[in-house]
């Protein structure tokens, strides 16, 4: 029987396997930031215990910095989170892009920029959207600060090899709909529990005619699913973004390592052990409307009511989320208004997502009634989008434009949506409380989210399309 | 951490599905550096309304469930970010047990990594836990990780799977990090067949 991508990176990276027990797992590269590394680094310090491998990790601030003048933390508690992450980079010996860094940003970001992300490794981090990783086609996944203690010490983990699902994606996108809405789309039906206890193959046309920036955004919100990782096969597309990264293999050895990383495919006869086919032109450009990733619809759609449910359970969340967010049930979901608009997090904060959301933009004003932000990824994709003007369309517009961190992904910072207001956001949760308490987020595309910001609700960003650019049949992501 | 074997306790019940970490600890009190003290955020903000007063009807606020050691729950418990700031809160505020149809996956680990019993019971399983439902007594419940059993006041046994790796780890309260540490030589071979390779 053939081999699954998820088979040959789980066995290449076996260190002990011994019955009735985990297997001991080698991790190549560990991902640090401030929030949940602090614990661990007392750990060691209180057992008289050494990073095993410092070479092996790197670290970033990423959740708890300010966008707006950032060295001036004022928050006593953030600010000693970050000052904690120093010191233990410098006791330990770790790398860290620290808030003074030009390659600083939000760890799931940066790994790919810098070319730490490559195709084969296992990667872990303290932070769910790990996951965003396996778009290079390696095993990542989020761990807990035990964890992180635990790959710190000793540069493994146990872990139970979870089962796997080969979710195909076939065909062509309808215009304007983006890789975010293949996600929101996937989790809208088959739920935020259709990948637990799975790791996630993404595979089809679709996948593969997506950018590198759109495969992470997919794999990004797989943990939305439930899924303990997600992967792509690594190809072509793949091996052009690593090479010349600034730690990516150089020269003789990058083409070594292509022949090594075009190995890391499912084999023909690979057994799944549950799959899912999709078709591309099913899809619609999506939002949320409740307080799962899952309570998701078409831009076309209405919101449901409680009565439309097929259990008692299932009723009394969709009147919580109903209440939550200020629906009554049965409206629709185009014209409902917005009072912010975020633009960033790991899910969509590249420079693509900046650029086509910028299409969106150009040329328009803010509505009145909106605050929009963008917050890039990283400060690279900040720098390299002022490099082309981007920033300028979006400050013309009335947008802010900020230096990079999670932001209003989870409000950690200041950047906070008011009790009862409605946001835009391009991020990845749209839990209860997540960008503030009785914030009511919508997670849709960076295209929605800017026709939002524009027209100061939630439309169809395919009609603005058309009317700025005819010629376009799709819009294409870079 | 001291090793987990029988628990015998009352249970409090969270009758909602997906609840996720946000609302288990929120975000504004995951800027500390340390493990402890995370009690009294614990459900925040279903606990205390906006200017901080208790809420009276929220489940864990009801004067019969003070004092319980065993949380029964719905699908998809601990959904949503990894921060194991969300155990720490649980164990704090005095969980040792948790009850759930289903688990998000990283949040089992971090249970188990804090000495937490996470446990999977399917939902009619759950109902049955409850000796009376048409009032709502709280279930005094006997845990056994030994035998992997509930048992309720009726004397109803509900059998429960569970890793026997982890079960070990939690019963004879091991640190981890100790265990594999031992294996120091498979580690340092395996990093040597990877450079030669
Ligand atoms: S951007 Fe949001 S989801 Fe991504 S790492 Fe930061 S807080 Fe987590």
């Amino acid at each position: 029987m053939g081999k699954t991508i998820i088979d040959k990176l789980w066995e290449s990276h076996v260190v002990a396997k011994e019955v009735n027990k985990p297997d001991l797992l080698y991790i190549d590269l560990h991902l640090l930031h401030e929030v949940t590394s602090p614990q661990a680094f007392a750990g060691l310090r209180e057992k008289n215990r050494k990073v095993r491998r410092p070479d092996l990790c790197f670290a970033t601030m990423d959740h708890n910095i300010p966008t707006v003048d950032r060295f001036n933390i004022k928050d006593d508690t953030s600010r000693l989170q970050v000052q904690t992450l120093e010191k233990n980079c410098e006791e330990f010996g770790i790398k860290l892009e620290g808030l003074d860094s030009l390659q600083q940003g939000i760890v799931h970001v940066i790994g790919p920029e810098l070319g730490l992300t490559l195709p084969g490794k296992t990667i872990v981090c303290g932070d769910s959207h790990t996951s965003t990783h396996g778009a290079f086609g390696a095993l990542a996944f989020g761990i807990g600060t035990s964890e992180v203690e635990h790959v710190l010490a000793t540069q493994t983990l146990w872990q139970n090899k979870p089962k796997q699902m080969n979710v195909k994606i076939e065909g062509e996108l309808g215009y304007g709909v983006t890789a975010k809405d293949v996600i929101l789309w996937f989790i809208a039906n088959y739920g935020t529990n259709a990948g637990t206890g799975y790791i996630i193959e993404f595979s089809g046309s679709t996948v593969r005619d997506f950018s590198m920036e759109e495969r992470m955004t997919l794999c990004n919100m797989s943990i939305e699913a439930g899924a303990k990782a997600s992967v792509i096969a690594p190809d072509e597309k793949t091996f052009s973004y690593v090479q010349g990264k600034t730690y990516a293999p150089k020269e003789s050895e990058f083409n070594e390592k292509c022949e090594d990383w075009k190995k890391i495919v499912s084999d023909s006869d690979a057994v799944f052990d549950q799959v899912i086919e999709i078709n591309a032109s099913d899809i619609e450009p999506m939002l949320t409307w409740g307080t799962t990733p899952s309570m998701c619809l078409p831009i076309s759609g209405q919101i449901p009511a409680a009565e439309s449910a097929f259990s008692i359970e299932e009723k009394q969340s969709i009147e919580s989320a109903l209440s939550y967010m200020g629906f009554n049930g049965h409206e629709k979901l185009e014209g409902v208004e917005v009072q912010h608009v975020f633009i960033g997090s790991c899910t969509n904060s590249r420079l693509s997502d900046l650029i086509e959301a910028s299409v969106v933009v150009e040329g328009e004003k803010v509505h009145p009634d909106v605050r929009a932000i963008v917050v890039p990824g990283s400060q690279s994709v900040k720098r390299e989008a002022e490099g082309l003007g981007i920033h300028k369309i979006f400050l013309d517009a009335g947008f802010e434009w900020r230096d990079s961190g999670c932001s209003m992904c989870l409000g950690m910072n200041d950047d906070i949506v008011p009790e009862g207001d409605r946001c835009a956001s391009t991020s990845n949760r749209n839990f209860a409380g997540r960008q503030g308490k009785g914030a009511r987020t919508h997670l849709v595309s960076p295209i929605m989210a800017a026709a939002a910001a524009i027209n100061g609700k939630f439309t169809d960003v395919r009609s603005m399309l058309q009317t700025k650019n005819p010629e376009v049949d799709r819009y294409v992501g870079i | 951490m001291s090793g987990f074997k029988t628990l015998t306790g009352k249970a409090a019940s969270l009758k909602r599905d997906h609840v996720d970490t946000d609302q288990i600890i929120p975000k504004q009190f995951l800027k500390k550096i340390d493990k402890a003290g995370y009690g009294e955020f614990l459900f925040y903000d279903w606990r205390y309304h906006s200017q901080g007063q208790e809420n009276p009807d929220f489940d864990l606020n009801k004067e019969e469930t003070k004092g319980s050691s065993i949380l029964i729950t719905g699908k998809n418990f601990g959904c949503g970010s990894s921060r194991e700031h969300a155990p720490w809160a649980l164990k704090d505020y005095g969980f040792h047990i948790i009850i759930a149809e289903s688990f998000a996956d990283i949040f089992f680990n971090n249970c188990v990594k804090n000495g937490i019993l996470p446990i999977r019971l399917s939902a009619i399983e759950i109902q049955q836990l409850y000796t009376d439902r048409s009032v709502s007594v709280i279930p005094h419940l006997t845990v056994s990780l030994e035998n992997q059993q509930v048992v309720n006041e009726r004397g109803d046994r509900f059998d429960f799977e569970f890793d026997p790796y982890w079960k070990n780890m939690l019963i004879n309260g091991w640190d981890e990090i100790s265990v594999t540490l031992q294996y120091e030589d498979k580690i340092k071979k395996y990093e040597f067949e990877r450079i030669v390779n």
